[in-house]
């Protein structure tokens, strides 16, 4: 961590595990009809961070949920300066942090990209396309600003991947769960808690399981080894077949539920 | 000034690189060590020169097209990519990854196809080494060239209508990388073009340098020396990068030919998607803008690294046609020569057609990148 004081981010899930609560982070897409009341939604169930996705046109690691709700963002106009200025507006209370590809920072211009992420309250942000190597342009303009960037973190990886990885990261490190793209599965896959006891053997920053988390019980499941989860197409779904910021809170209470029974049980 | 080697991250000058999801990176870096250790072993290049003769059929004419010249007022030669077996160069992209993925112990390929050219000539490596083969066609595609799809599917591949985004090549590339990032284990993705996160862009050129060697040598034996100008057309720019590099570090003016509805380097900026930094057509927002191009192998909004560094630096210079030129020229050679052309080979001439009056007396070597016959029915289509 080379002596850096922990972000807002990194605190905020930090105090949480230090309570001996397992971290919940829903996902949702911005621009989507109904999405800011989704994110007061999700904060006021017990979410502990909440990530906002900024749509781009070729979201190569996103399944169908996530594109179709991009699609549709897109469509209705969204860009990345409306969605930050719309994310001042909301006071939900816990860290935001915004998921998107790395073009749309780069073409913003990396410091611009960065200070307009923490001029509208963001803490941290996610370039699913921009791995390790390429992120030093990147992060010393995110760094700079105060912005945390998480990195994420994959079962292909060797143990000294990880470990560069996990030196990189602000915020959390954020486990991929499977190979494969972001979406609903039937079960959690064996790597999710594979990779989360890889990484938590080897970093003390908060490690999230994420892509393939979709039911209470896999969340559960996950945090056995895992610090918390990050839940995406599961949300997004709800938004996308009318369930509006209520099924959003509901779904999202309901997860708080299982995680907290888990951990008290 | 010659086509080098990018650098060890993947560079051509500003571009390049390897920008992809964490869980490929392993794999990209993987491919990079495997095709350097391929490259640099007598026993591979052998088995893939034998197999570019006596299954592709190289070396690949130089035809002479007097009919043509005179009728434009210069010298054209054709550099026969269309004479290889399944009708253009990307067979000798195919055989090389396919060989690369065998040596590293995969078992399926998977490849994303606009023309269907790639599609075809990566379903035909699968077929020739016993290997499960994928591949992604957007939907728009599929339609306006179901011979392929046929084949592909005779050849036993897997062919996925994707159905996303514009439908045409840069969704099906989409629709591959999220297979890969879920196969990554046992498939190796078969990228089509000198395009895509580091090492594709340099290991593709290597696979079709054998072009541009080739057309060095028989423009000595026909000419004495180089052409006055190399011109080839420009999707993701393989046949182009392929052409050129046997002849970049002399004298001829390298000229690459994009279409007018997806011109990456004429009118694109610096931006990042499919894993490489290079032009792109991009809206205010980094939003990557949909390509329009009556030729299905070129219907797409970015560029090879290697081309964007070689437009910034000088090495080469980009131009674009229109449609209504491309069918012109693809009529013109037929008519002249008795050679039905693609319609992304027809891009090149097109260009030198219109040139002529500042090309007159020169010789121009044009990459005649692949055959007609895939386009013919949309040709009478559009003519009826
Ligand atoms: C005959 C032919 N030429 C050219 C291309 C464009 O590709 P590239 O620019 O990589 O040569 C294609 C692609 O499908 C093709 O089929």
């Amino acid at each position: 961590m080379s002596g850096a004081r922990p972000g807002r981010l990194e605190a905020a899930l930090r105090a949480a595990r230090t309570r001996g609560r397992k971290c919940l982070v829903p996902y949702v897409t911005g621009g989507l009809e109904g999405w800011e009341a989704a994110v007061e939604a999700a904060a006021a169930a017990g979410a502990d961070a909440i990530e906002i996705g900024i749509p781009f046109s070729d979201p190569v690691m996103d399944g169908p949920t996530v594109q179709e709700a991009g699609d549709r963002a897109l469509a209705a106009g969204a860009t990345p300066a409306g969605l930050l200025s719309a994310a001042t507006g909301l006071d939900v209370g816990v860290p935001l942090v915004v998921m998107t590809y790395y073009n749309i920072a780069h073409h913003m211009g990396h410091e611009r990209f960065a200070r307009s992420l923490a001029d509208s309250g963001i803490a941290g942000a996610i370039l699913a396309d921009l791995p390790l190597e390429e992120s030093a342009p990147w992060t010393s303009a995110a760094d700079e600003a105060g912005v945390e960037t998480v990195l994420l973190a994959a079962p292909t990886a060797s143990g000294e991947r990880l470990e560069a990885i996990c030196a990189r990261a602000r915020g959390f490190v954020y486990a991929v769960g499977l190979l494969g793209v972001t979406g609903e599965r039937a079960a959690l896959a064996a790597s999710a808690v594979v990779i989360a006891g890889r990484l938590k053997e080897i970093t003390d920053l908060p490690v999230l399981v994420g892509v393939g988390i979709s039911t209470p019980a896999q969340a559960t499941e996950a945090t056995t080894v895992a610090d918390g989860v990050v839940v995406g197409s599961a949300v997004v779904r709800r938004l996308l077949e009318g369930e509006g910021p209520e099924g959003v809170g509901s779904f999202v209470a309901e997860l708080r539920r299982a995680l907290d029974g888990a951990v008290s049980s | 000034m010659g086509m080098t080697e990018p650098t060890p991250e993947g560079r051509f000058g500003d571009f390049g690189g390897c920008y992809v999801p964490e869980t490929l990176v392993p794999a990209c870096q993987e491919l990079d060590r495997a095709f350097r250790a391929a490259w640099a072993d007598a026993a591979f290049r052998g088995r893939l020169n034998d197999l570019l003769r006596d299954y592709a059929g190289r070396p690949s004419p130089l035809t002479d097209c007097p009919r043509l010249s005179a009728e434009l007022g210069l010298r054209v030669l054709c550099k026969r990519e269309d004479l290889n077996h399944t009708g253009s160069h990307k067979i000798n992209n195919v055989l090389g990854q396919a060989l690369l993925a065998e040596r590293m112990g995969k078992t399926r390929l998977v490849a994303e196809t606009g023309a269907g050219q790639h599609g075809v000539a990566t379903a035909t490596a699968a077929a020739l080494l016993g290997m499960d083969c994928t591949v992604y066609m957007g939907e728009v595609d599929v339609g306006r060239q179901e011979l392929n799809v046929f084949r592909m599917r005779l050849l036993g591949a897997e062919v996925h209508a994707v159905t996303t985004g514009s439908r045409t090549l840069k969704d099906a590339i989409n629709e591959a990388l999220r297979d890969w990032v879920a196969t990554v284990e046992r498939t190796h993705y078969c990228l089509g073009s000198v395009m895509g996160p580091h090492p594709y862009p340099w290991m593709v050129r290597e696979f079709h340098r054998v072009i541009g060697d080739e057309a060095r040598a028989q423009c000595a034996e026909l000419l004495g020396g180089d052409p006055d100008v190399v011109v080839a057309c420009v999707g993701g720019g393989s046949n182009a990068a392929g052409i050129f590099s046997g002849f970049a570090d002399g004298d001829a003016e390298l000229v690459g030919v994009e279409p007018a509805g997806g011109a990456a380097v004429g009118r694109g900026t610096p931006g990042v998607v499919h894993g490489s930094l290079s032009y792109l057509m991009q809206d205010e927002f980094g939003q990557v803008l949909e390509a329009e191009s009556i030729s299905a192998g070129l219907d797409y909004p970015g560029v090879g690294p290697e081309h964007a560094h070689l437009a910034r630096t000088g090495g080469a210079r980009y131009e674009n046609v229109t449609d209504g030129e491309v069918l012109a020229a693809f009529e013109l050679l037929s008519r002249t020569e008795g050679i039905i052309p693609a319609l992304e080979p027809a891009h090149a001439l097109a260009w030198i057609s219109r040139e002529r009056e500042a090309l007159a007396g020169r010789t121009v070597l044009l990459n005649l990148s692949g055959r007609g016959d895939k386009d013919v029915d949309l040709v009478m289509g559009l003519q009826e």
